[in-house]
């Protein structure tokens, strides 16, 4: 795509977005806050996948560790500072990247995914299984946390048209700290440690502290998202930490096209859109579901993303240097 | 715990570790073989699960719904890889990680659709109903010790097959050098198709045998799948040998850390947090040998 019709579409999205709530009924507004939510999350475990090559099943732990984190700091009477409870929950999660990740950046390829695995599950059975928490039942959010300026309240969070142009500001503003990083030095070396990470290793880059830092961020953006969530819905759960959220969160990356800034959002809007509307069509929408995934599987190899080039958007000049570049990357 | 306890547990844990083998060792077959990552696998454990449940009824015996469970669960495991799999070979791992995952969701729905959303269960067959007393307050059941006589069984005919054939002998070769191996005149897509079509009969045959012991209920299937994918990654991708050692560590790791009484400072660790057991198991494996126990040098 150009840049121009890129930036064109770009600002109509978000304008249809700010739009929305005054033409959405309640429902909507929190579902489409509900997309953007997991659309965040699945930005972030994009880093990790798309980027860096890392394929995570485990990134649903800094999820619902920040999710934790802010239940349980919230007292039962009155509302939590929103932005105390939104630093400790982001940099718990990245406390706990820093250290899941320090361990399992040992391993590679597929026994990295596993290891992933294995520490979130560990989490989740922590919360489980123990009584820290609530256990199986999880914990309530009571009074949503009060966002304040000095004495002034800009936005309630209890409210969800409020809530939703949080979420949406906030998920703007992740898109573009993403778009910032992969466009730094950083972002090259570990697009770099996912083509080659040998290469990269030979030309003197310590891709180890490179992948770990890249780790961090995802988790710590995870964090944000497993927050949002646990303000919007008032609860926490240790669902939240299992891998069944990890492994959604990950096809959301894939279905969605990896390596693209657009591709986890569109992945979050259609896989949570297409289950919306399959569950009124039928009681047994995962089938039409699963037909949709393994579809795409076997004819889109680059996922819904990569259905824009071929939209026939960007100029033909542009297309075939990226042709030529993907060439020479294999 | 006495003697007997411990012995009965010990029991349960190796006929739980030889039940996983039968599942892990179809899925560290068709990974180390065919590199191709397989999610849906845990279905076809709640497949047969469910087959054993629906021609036990239908047959009205046991004995004549398994030979036709299998014989369903290979025609399953043809039809799947000639519509499915055989496009993945040459495909990124994700994209297997994504199509396995919709058969996941298609599976599921599809046996809600033909058999419904409740928990069943199967008899024993009254042939192996009765069970061994050990004490005068204990006993073992026969069935479960006929299961894992079963599954030794089996276990050993596959190495056999796979190391002492030429069948086998083809099988290795497809895994080490898949090009090579087809232009010395070996039909490799037939041969795939096999594999693929062995390792989907053994998860299913693993799931009708266990319909008797554990109750057939719809979750099943992912519940056997990450443990398999832990003795899978404990054992080393594509070692059955490894898969085996793997799948006895954690039958009698869970087993016992569900039954032992752990504590540590006044908080009680086991059998609290026994679900985390094979898990941390896991990640020592790992951090310790980064590629598995019996880690084999691919390609």
């Amino acid at each position: 795509m150009s840049k121009r019709s890129l930036v064109i579409g770009l600002s109509f999205g978000v304008a249809l977005l700010l739009a929305f709530p005054f033409i959405g009924d309640r429902f909507y507004v929190q579902f489409v806050t509900k997309i953007l939510i997991m659309a965040i999350f699945a930005g972030s475990l994009n880093l990790l996948v798309g980027y860096t090559g890392l394929i995570s099943l485990g990134h649903a732990a800094f999820f619902g560790i920040a999710g934790y984190i802010v239940a349980l700091y919230s007292p039962d009477t009155h509302a939590a500072s929103f932005w105390t409870s939104l630093v400790l929950a982001v940099s718990g999660a990245a406390l706990m990247a820093l250290v899941i990740g320090t361990l399992v950046l040992r391993t590679r390829g597929i026994f990295f995914i596993m290891a992933t695995l294995a520490f979130a599950e560990m989490l989740f059975y922590v919360f489980h299984d123990t009584a820290i928490a609530g256990g199986s039942d999880g914990i309530y959010i009571y009074e949503r946390p009060a966002l304040m300026i000095g004495n002034w309240q800009p936005l309630d969070l209890a409210h969800f048209v409020h809530f939703y142009y949080l979420v949406l500001a906030l998920a703007v503003a992740v898109t573009l700290i993403m778009r910032t990083i992969l466009h730094s030095p950083f972002g090259h070396v570990i697009v770099g440690i996912r083509v080659n990470e040998h290469r990269m290793r030979a030309l003197g880059f310590y891709t180890f502290r490179y992948k770990l830092v890249c780790f961090v961020i995802a988790g710590a953006i995870a964090g944000l998202a497993g927050y949002l969530s646990a303000v919007q819905f008032g609860v926490v759960n240790p669902e939240m930490l299992g891998w069944h959220l990890s492994g959604s969160v990950l096809m959301m990356v894939i279905l969605g096209g990896m390596g693209t800034l657009i591709g986890p959002i569109l992945g979050a809007l259609s896989l949570m859109f297409l289950e919306e509307v399959f569950q009124t069509l039928t009681k047994h929408w995962q089938l039409l579901i699963g037909s949709v995934i393994v579809l795409v599987a076997l004819y889109l190899p680059g996922g819904l993303a990569g259905l824009l080039p071929r939209l026939n958007l960007r100029p033909k000049k542009a297309a075939r240097a990226s042709r030529a570049a993907e060439q020479t990357r294999v | 715990m006495d003697t007997y306890t411990f012995l009965i547990q010990l029991l349960n844990g190796v006929q739980y570790g030889l039940l996983l083998f039968l599942v892990a060792s179809g899925l560290t077959l068709i990974f180390g073989i065919m590199g191709v990552i397989n999610l849906s696998h845990g279905s076809f454990y709640m497949v047969g699960a469910y087959l054993a449940w629906s021609l036990t009824q239908h047959l009205g015996s046991f004995w004549i719904a398994l030979p036709a469970g299998i014989l369903l669960s290979v025609a399953l495991g043809v039809l799947l890889e000639w519509l499915f799999i055989r496009h993945l070979y040459r495909r990124d791992h994700l994209q297997q990680v994504l199509l396995t995952y919709g058969l996941i969701l298609i599976f599921s729905e599809l046996r809600s659709i033909l058999w419904g959303d409740d928990v069943h269960s199967v008899a024993v067959p009254t042939l192996l109903a009765g069970s061994i007393p050990l004490t005068e307050m204990l006993a073992y059941p026969v069935y479960r010790l006929w299961l894992s006589l079963v599954c030794v069984v089996l276990a050993g005919l596959m190495y056999y097959l796979i190391q002492h054939t030429r069948l086998g002998m083809m099988i290795r070769a497809g895994a080490s050098n898949r090009q090579m191996t087809q232009s010395l005149g070996i039909n490799i897509d037939v041969l795939y198709r096999f594999v693929f079509a062995l390792g989907v009969a053994m998860a299913a045959f693993a799931g009708m045998i266990a319909a008797p012991v554990s109750s057939v209920f719809p979750g099943m299937g992912n519940q056997v799948l990450i443990v398999c994918f832990v003795v899978v990654v404990i054992g080393g991708i594509g070692s059955v040998k490894g898969a085996m050692a793997a799948a006895l560590l954690i039958g009698l790791v869970d087993t016992f850390g569900k039954v032992l009484e752990v504590k540590i400072g006044g908080f009680r660790v086991l059998p609290e947090l026994a679900g985390m057991s094979i898990y941390l198991l896991m990640a020592i494996v790992l951090l310790w040998r980064p590629e598995g126990l019996f880690a084999r040098r691919l390609r």
